[in-house]
């Protein structure tokens, strides 16, 4: 190689590998130990990931975590990118003030999870945030309720309030790739006397799927990952009662140890992550040969 | 949120809606002195700033490199940097915390400019080099012809050149950086180091909170994303949602 070539991409490698690669790599290491960060590093084996799936109340807290990340994907899938496609359809007819709605849509996209998550936590407070004192004022104080300190609607409630943050994320997407779709599609249809719902269902769709994919996995990977709006909302424990429990709070939980001062244990933490990142990995992969049969092409 | 920043905590629960009586704009000097947001924000632009110019700086020499030079393993190199899009970091982070500790790291603006960095990499890698392929080659040799060493050609050159992929790139990476919160929680203990989101969650008290000082704190917080977001949605709106559309 010569030497100008090196001298560009070298220092891009060496920062690259010394902090992402290797540290990753490690943690597939790690895991098979266990380590409470001081102290000698006792060799378990699989050990850690038996205990992971076997042992209480570590399985009883990762599959109730685990479950919770599902139904955090599914309602956000549900809420978030269906109401970001249907949006998307009406603003891509060119309708007046198309661009301000996007921009106003995407604006949340910007903020901290971390000021969102406050924000809500503020307007959802029982005994004066906005929400509880407008359901009061359109008739509804039936409905009021403490919506964060209740384990039946706390994690509902935190999975809206992130569809809210990110909803102008797979609008834009969506939108970016319906304007990609030549004209002559839609006036074929509409001279064949197809409804609005059959365009959209057998033309639109079909035609951006490449992006639903797109945004399907990022989802999946997101809502995986799901750790700040959790952290400030509810804390690392899940609050009330783990009803709000996500892997990332377990994660942080197993590795670094609790407010309270229990101890974290390393190697623990590290299958933890090792077995998020396999799930991210097989089930992006899956998603991405099933929908590539289906894909069509213009 | 603006309006209730400026209110006492008894009017806060008194009127949440109202507009304020009076202006209490004491709830942001003490937000901005006492509870030390200027550290916070101080802290926040240093660790941002570096971040964003480190990555430009060295993820386009290397999209360059593999970009416009044929060698052995360039293919190798170029789908090695791609593959950091896949890993999370938040998934190393345990040894990466571990390597901060030996590297004596821990509680440092290093230990984050330097994971913001290399975490940033592969998205930057892929989307410059890119642009840098699109370019035409008889500039290239012009230029050569003219008398430019390599270097000259990448600096004076083609660098210009890609100044919208060189924007997408550090919009995207300021947003990301600058509400990231996980990797300070992690790695910063100091309250004089921690970063305006970290720094939050001290207005956020587990069993009392003073919403006059949060509210003020959560506007002040908002502000710098909010203004360059109205200046420049367009760009802005490019440069998250790169990478995500074919092409």
């Amino acid at each position: 190689m010569q030497t100008h070539i090196a001298v560009f991409i070298i220092p891009a490698l060496i920062i690259y590998t010394v902090f992402v690669v290797y540290p990753f790599l490690v943690s597939f290491r790690l895991s098979l130990y266990d380590w409470k960060g001081l102290g000698p590093m006792v060799y378990v084996g699989l050990g850690n990931f038996v205990k992971l799936f076997t042992k209480e109340p570590f399985n009883q807290q990762f599959f109730n975590a685990l479950k919770h990340n599902l139904i955090f994907f599914v309602v956000t899938m549900i809420v978030q990118n269906l109401v970001g496609l249907v949006l998307a359809i009406i603003l891509s007819r060119r309708i007046r003030g198309s661009a301000i709605f996007q921009a106003v849509y995407f604006l949340p996209v910007t903020l901290s999870l971390v000021v969102v998550g406050y924000l809500w936590t503020l307007m959802l407070n029982p005994m004066w945030g906005t929400v509880n004192q407008i359901l009061r004022v359109v008739g509804l104080g039936s409905l009021t309720r403490p919506w964060l300190g209740d384990p039946h609607t706390a994690l509902l409630t935190i999975i809206l309030v992130n569809a809210w943050q990110w909803l102008g994320f797979p609008l834009l997407v969506f939108l970016a790739s319906i304007q990609g779709i030549p004209d002559e599609f839609y006036e074929a249809a509409r001279i064949d006397g197809a409804s609005e719902w059959h365009i959209a269902r057998h033309i639109t769709v079909p035609l951006i799927l490449p992006s639903i994919t797109m945004v399907t996995i990022m989802t999946f990977i997101g809502t995986m990952n799901a750790f700040d709006i959790v952290y400030t909302m509810e804390g690392i424990l899940g609050s009330p009662f783990f009803s709000t429990d996500v892997l990332g709070t377990f994660f942080y939980r197993t590795a670094f140890g609790t407010v309270w001062g229990t101890p974290g244990n390393l190697g623990f933490g590290s299958a933890v992550a090792v077995v998020m990142f396999l799930m991210v990995l097989i089930v992006s992969y899956a998603w991405l040969q099933i929908t590539k049969k289906h894909e069509v092409q213009y | 949120m603006v309006s209730n920043s400026v209110k006492t905590g008894q009017e806060i629960f008194a009127n949440p809606f109202s507009l304020p009586s009076s202006f209490v704009w004491d709830n942001y000097g003490y937000v901005w002195s006492i509870a030390s947001f200027n550290a916070y924000l101080k802290n926040s632009v240093l660790v941002t700033a570096v971040s964003v110019f480190l990555v430009l700086a060295v993820s386009s020499a290397a999209a360059f490199a593999l970009a416009r030079y044929r060698f052995t393993g360039n293919t190798f190199l170029y789908l090695f940097f791609l593959s950091g899009l896949m890993l999370p970091i938040r998934l190393g982070i345990i040894p990466l915390f571990i390597l901060m500790k030996n590297l004596n790291l821990l509680d440092t603006y290093a230990s984050l400019i330097l994971t913001y960095t290399a975490s940033a990499i592969p998205f930057a890698v892929f989307i410059l080099t890119g642009f840098f392929k699109a370019l035409p080659k008889e500039l290239e040799f012009a230029a050569r012809i003219d008398g430019c060493n390599e270097y000259r050609i990448y600096y004076q050159i083609m660098l210009p050149l890609v100044r919208p992929a060189l924007a997408t790139v550090a919009i995207f990476n300021f947003v990301q950086t600058w509400n990231d919160f996980f990797i300070p929680l992690v790695f910063i203990s100091s309250d004089h180091l921690k970063t305006v989101p970290l720094g939050m969650t001290n207005f956020f008290g587990q069993y009392q909170t003073d919403w006059n000082y949060l509210f003020a704190g959560l506007t002040l917080a908002t502000l710098p994303t909010l203004i360059m977001y109205l200046f420049m949605s367009k760009q802005f709106i490019k440069g998250l949602t790169a990478g995500a559309v074919k092409g």
